[in-house]
């Protein structure tokens, strides 16, 4: 630990803070005499404030008075020009014929957005899931150059949704390279982003393509984690391959998976950037999601509603947080376990 | 049936080539071009002129048709090599078409004007690259603005962010006072609250400090990341207590003991937050786009995002926009790649 | 002049009392060691003159002057940590330099300082270096280093020795000993090693469960340890401690009994509830005789030959083990049945609330 503490990071850490260094010095008169006020374990407090500040200006007070939002009606932007509604944004939202029928509520792009979500979430948490885990698992065989490997892999995860967006775009425009490849094999072009389906499908497809590596890199971690002797000694049992993965390789990689499955789900929920850009919620609404369908409410269209859509993020941060108590209750199982192991 | 063993706990195949093999193989292969090709395709568009984009099938390489000045006509004209009756080709300039009738002159004898079928005719082309793509936007558009605006953000919302949530994480990990649990508390239950959920109040919050239109407005909200104090804190947790006990026996004031000796330690989980700092505010784009409306305050990924929605989409500037967009992330992946993995593996950071 | 004072210091974490009513004076020049086994408060207590932590009741004072609420930067005291707790991001010369800078001492000076303790400390060689890349012998001498260029008025040190090998260990006593003689300075020593203790200290405090159980100096702790665990702690191999019966046989003298059968008599009268006390005897106060010479019988059950002295382990009739040292070599084998002969001049007896018990 020493070690790595005298390592690089750390040097260069030191040249790039010693420019500041003295600025700091500056801070450190007034500071003493606050000390003396406060004590040393007083000084918490100071360490503490200008983070809990900001946290609480934009984090926390936003989180208390969007119920407030979602109570009141209007288009008025300040919550004290807004008139008290109750429950009536949520009785809109619910107001349906049929919730399995969009077309019979009387917002009837939110059901369109909740079922598109769904099935997004759904499929794409699946196809996620799986291509990072046989993507681990090819990263975690006896590679040559395995960091070069898991660097293509990684790449996308840090481009921007935009940049992501505008990618396929261009990719998947009718003249773009896909059609050529089809073109060049013999099939008919198709004008992927403009099809019902197929632009779903390909929402799908690039988001997938844009944060596999980050799960796969997760799984990969996990699978390091596992200790070889375990292997060794099955091997000296004589115990199938198939059942070593079965038995051994799944469940001791179980934790990573559902870290990542509940990740996956999280993020996968309040799909937006790449999907906007990509897509822009069409053909139609047919990839119109939860998010947009927020942020096209209370900012983007001609009748803003500001409560409508503060009552619909409150549900999204519903199903959200029940999602996150899952992933903690995840973690601190996994830490006991990591104890007692 | 043992290499199956050996793709499943990473050995490499005995003697032969097992199916596993040829699957990892193919996989790797398959990763390469899905993952890289898309970018590197969209790089190479980016250098062609906006006739070649229009092309279907669109060429690989950026090709432009040859052109001319010729005697009595203002604009250059397109150079085509035609092909005569006899077989014999001739380069001529093509002065309009007319159905599939194309009138070309000889550049060498701008007087006579030749009638040729346009299935007799190939452009005179070369490989060129149409650097005009990334020129213009900066001189005729707003890009450099949009450029200027990023750079800023990104680099004021990750100081900010560092010495904010460094301090906070110095306080939440040396310290023992009344509250610290329940500030801990708060701080995981809203790891993962997302901007989405608070958009409404948030904008209400931010139009009702003046910040609305501001490049401040896209800056605070993001730099009190629960995230980055969370992992700095599980970092400090690993220097030991007895250092700072050493620097108070030494005389060295709490704000000393932050600056000189927690900070320095910290520098491989600050530098891990810095990069990922760079990155998630390059790349934001939702609250961005709500908080900025005038065209001068854009980021980069709004003002892209906005391009690419107007009704005529100039593709030619807009793939150079979208790799210069990229150039940053790319040498912080090239640079930093696995300084980046190893702490997504050591922290779940994302 | 340094003398601290402590004055029924207390100290307690939430319900739990880690020390209780400490008094203890310490001279100015003295060195005075704290020993006990872990988790007696030895490392608390000198957290607490450090000023690290602040006592829940009573009152610490530096040459009379009250220094309970000052905080530690203010005492001028010095610390070597157990860790050593160098900072790694800081050369040799700049850990040495960090307290003075803080200070506002003229760079001249810090670097005369700095020059003086390497060369009192041999680790001029090394002052460029980090402390990572220094070997454990060499980073305790920076710690101790840290400690010298600051003049304090007294040395806190905090089981310093232990993260060292055996061998080193007892050259850096000897040299840490060489030290004290040469800066006279009060120095405050904790350590859960009894033998660090019995070579370093000018006095010994023995700590145990928050109390102090005996101060002296180490000879006096040997000689006339105040109660069985004192008796216990000190010395090596452990004082033999055996249940008897004392009862009075005669004018001035008295008869110790063991486990009803074998028994001896000493001259003075104990005085004991029932008569039933403990004997204290220390190995080397015991001698093999042959069967019947001795005061009690035993059978040999492992014998140790160091060479320059034998420890021989046997079991007596009850049961019990005891120890004898015996100089030199001794010619005796596991099995074999002899008599243990005592040094009646040299037993500790101590009563059935473990305190010692002068023979009158």
């Amino acid at each position: 630990m020493e070690d790595f503490r005298n390592g690089i990071a750390t040097r260069a850490g030191a040249m790039i803070l010693a420019p500041v260094g003295w600025l700091a010095n500056l801070f450190d008169a007034p500071l003493r005499v606050l000390q003396r006020r406060t004590g040393s374990n007083g000084m918490a407090v100071f360490f503490l404030a200008p983070n809990m500040l900001i946290f609480g200006i934009f984090v926390l007070f936003p989180l208390v008075i969007n119920i407030l939002y979602s109570m009141t009606g209007g288009g008025a932007l300040f919550l004290g020009d807004r008139t008290f509604v109750g429950a009536e944004q949520y009785q809109r939202l619910f107001n349906c014929g049929s919730y399995l029928d969009p077309k019979s509520c009387a917002e009837d792009l939110f059901w369109i957005a909740v079922w598109n979500t769904l099935a997004f979430v759904v499929l794409q948490v699946a196809m996620m899931v799986a291509v990072a885990l046989v993507t681990a698992l090819v990263l975690n065989r006896d590679l040559r150059a395995r960091s070069f490997w898991r660097a293509v892999f990684f790449f996308p995860v840090l481009l921007s949704p935009v940049v992501v967006g505008l990618i396929w775009r261009w990719i998947l425009q009718r003249q773009g390279l896909l059609n050529l490849m089809v073109f060049e094999m013999g099939g008919t072009p198709v004008n992927w982003l403009v099809e019902r389906n197929w632009a779903f499908a390909a929402t799908i497809m690039v988001s997938v393509w844009a944060h596999v590596g980050f799960y796969a890199l997760i799984l990969l971690a996990g699978l390091q984690a596992i200790p070889k002797d375990l292997y060794e000694a099955a091997e000296m049992d004589g115990t199938r391959p198939w059942r070593v993965f079965w038995r051994i390789t799944l469940p001791l990689l179980a934790p990573n998976l559902l870290v990542v499955l509940v990740l996956t789900l999280i993020r996968a929920v309040q799909i937006f950037d790449e999907v906007y850009v990509l897509t822009g919620g069409g053909p139609g609404t047919s990839t119109l999601f939860l998010t947009q369908y927020i942020y096209e409410v209370g900012f983007a269209s001609l009748l803003r509603n500001p409560g409508l859509a503060s009552a619909a993020s409150i549900l999204m941060g519903a199903v959200l947080i029940v999602l996150t108590l899952i992933q903690l209750g995840i973690a601190r199982r996994n830490e006991q376990r990591g104890k007692t192991r | 049936m043992s290499s199956v063993a050996e793709f499943l706990f990473r050995r490499r195949g005995g003697a032969g080539w097992h199916w596993t093999d040829v699957f990892t193989w193919f996989w790797l292969i398959g990763g390469l071009i899905v993952m890289f090709g898309p970018a590197l395709w969209l790089v190479n568009s980016s250098f062609k002129t906006p006739a070649a984009l229009a092309e279907f099938p669109p060429t690989i390489l950026p090709y432009v048709t040859a052109e001319a000045v010729v005697e009595g006509y203002e604009e250059p004209l397109q150079l085509f090599e035609v092909r005569n009756d006899d077989g014999s080709v001739r380069v001529l300039a093509e002065v309009r078409r007319l159905g599939i009738v194309a009138q070309m002159v000889d550049p060498a004898d701008p007087g006579e004007i030749i009638r040729v079928n346009i299935q007799n005719r190939t452009p005179k082309r070369s490989i060129a690259f149409a650097l005009d793509n990334y020129v213009q936007p900066f001189l005729a558009f707003d890009f450099f603005l949009y450029l200027r605006n990023s750079v800023f953000v990104t680099v004021v919302a990750t100081l900010i962010t560092l010495l904010t949530n460094s301090m906070a994480a110095f306080a939440l990990s040396k310290y023992n006072f009344r509250g610290r649990s329940a500030v801990m508390m708060l701080i995981v239950a809203t790891l993962m609250v997302p901007l989405s959920v608070i958009l409404v109040p948030l904008y209400s919050v931010i139009s009702a400090m003046g910040l609305f239109n501001s490049l401040w407005g896209v800056i605070l909200p993001t730099v009190a990341t629960p995230t980055g104090v969370f992992m700095l804190r599980q970092y400090m947790l690993t220097i030991p207590d007895e250092l700072i006990d050493a620097a108070r026996m030494d005389k060295a004031s709490e704000w000393q003991i932050y600056w000189r000796i927690i900070l320095p330690l910290t520098a491989p989980a600050l530098a891990v937050l810095a990069i990922f700092s760079v990155v998630w505010r390059w790349n934001d784009f939702l609250w961005p786009l709500i908080v900025l409306s005038r065209r001068e305050l854009y980021t980069l990924q709004v003002g892209l995002n906005t391009y690419a929605g107007e009704l005529n989409v100039q593709w030619h500037y807009i793939l150079a926009m979208t790799v210069v967009t990229m150039i940053p992330v790319v040498l912080v992946f090239i640079f930093l790649q696995r300084f980046i993995t190893t702490g997504i593996a050591g922290s779940g950071l994302k | 002049m340094s003398r601290i004072t402590l004055t029924d210091v207390s100290r307690a974490f939430g319900k739990v009392g880690v020390l209780h009513d400490i008094n203890l004076d310490i001279l100015d020049g003295e060195l005075i060691v704290f020993v006990g086994p872990s988790g007696c408060g030895k490392s608390t207590l000198l957290r607490l003159i450090a000023g690290l932590d602040r006592p829940t009741g009573g009152a610490i004072a530096i040459d009379g002057k009250d220094v309970t609420t000052v905080p530690a930067a203010d005492r001028g005291l010095a610390m070597v940590f157990q860790s050593y707790a160098l900072y790694p991001h800081m050369s040799v010369r700049q850990n040495l330099a960090f307290g003075l800078e803080n200070a506002r001492m003229a760079r001249a000076e810090i670097d005369a300082r700095i020059a003086e303790a390497a060369r009192m400390l041999e680790i001029a060689p090394y002052l460029d270096r980090r402390p990572g890349q220094l070997s454990g012998g060499q980073r305790q001498r920076v710690a101790i280093g840290r400690a010298i260029v600051r003049n304090p008025t007294a040395f806190l040190l905090d089981e310093p020795l232990s993260n060292l090998d055996a061998e080193l260990r007892i050259s850096t006593r000897a040299e840490l000993a060489a030290l004290h003689e040469r800066l006279s300075a009060t120095m405050v020593y904790v350590t859960h090693d009894q033998i660090e203790a019995m070579t370093l200290a000018d006095r010994i405090v023995v700590l145990r469960a928050g109390r102090i159980e005996q101060i002296g100096t180490p000879l006096d702790l040997y000689n006339h340890p105040a109660n069985l665990f004192v008796a216990g702690f000190i010395g090596a191999p452990r004082m033999n401690l055996l249940p008897v019966k004392a009862a009075t046989s005669g004018t001035g003298r008295s008869s110790l009994t063991l486990d009803g059968s074998a028994g001896f008599e000493i001259d003075g009268i104990v005085n004991a509830v029932n008569g039933d006390v403990t004997l204290g005897l220390r190995p080397h106060h015991i001698s093999l005789v042959d069967a019947g010479k001795g005061d009690i019988a035993a059978r040999v059950a492992l014998v140790e030959a160091l060479g320059s002295e034998t420890i021989v382990h046997t079991k007596i009739s009850g049961g019990q083990t005891m120890l004898a040292v015996v100089a030199g070599q001794c010619p005796v084998a596991s099995g074999d049945m002899v008599d243990l002969k005592f040094d009646t001049s040299h037993l500790h007896l101590f009563d059935s609330a473990g305190l010692r018990i002068t023979v009158s």
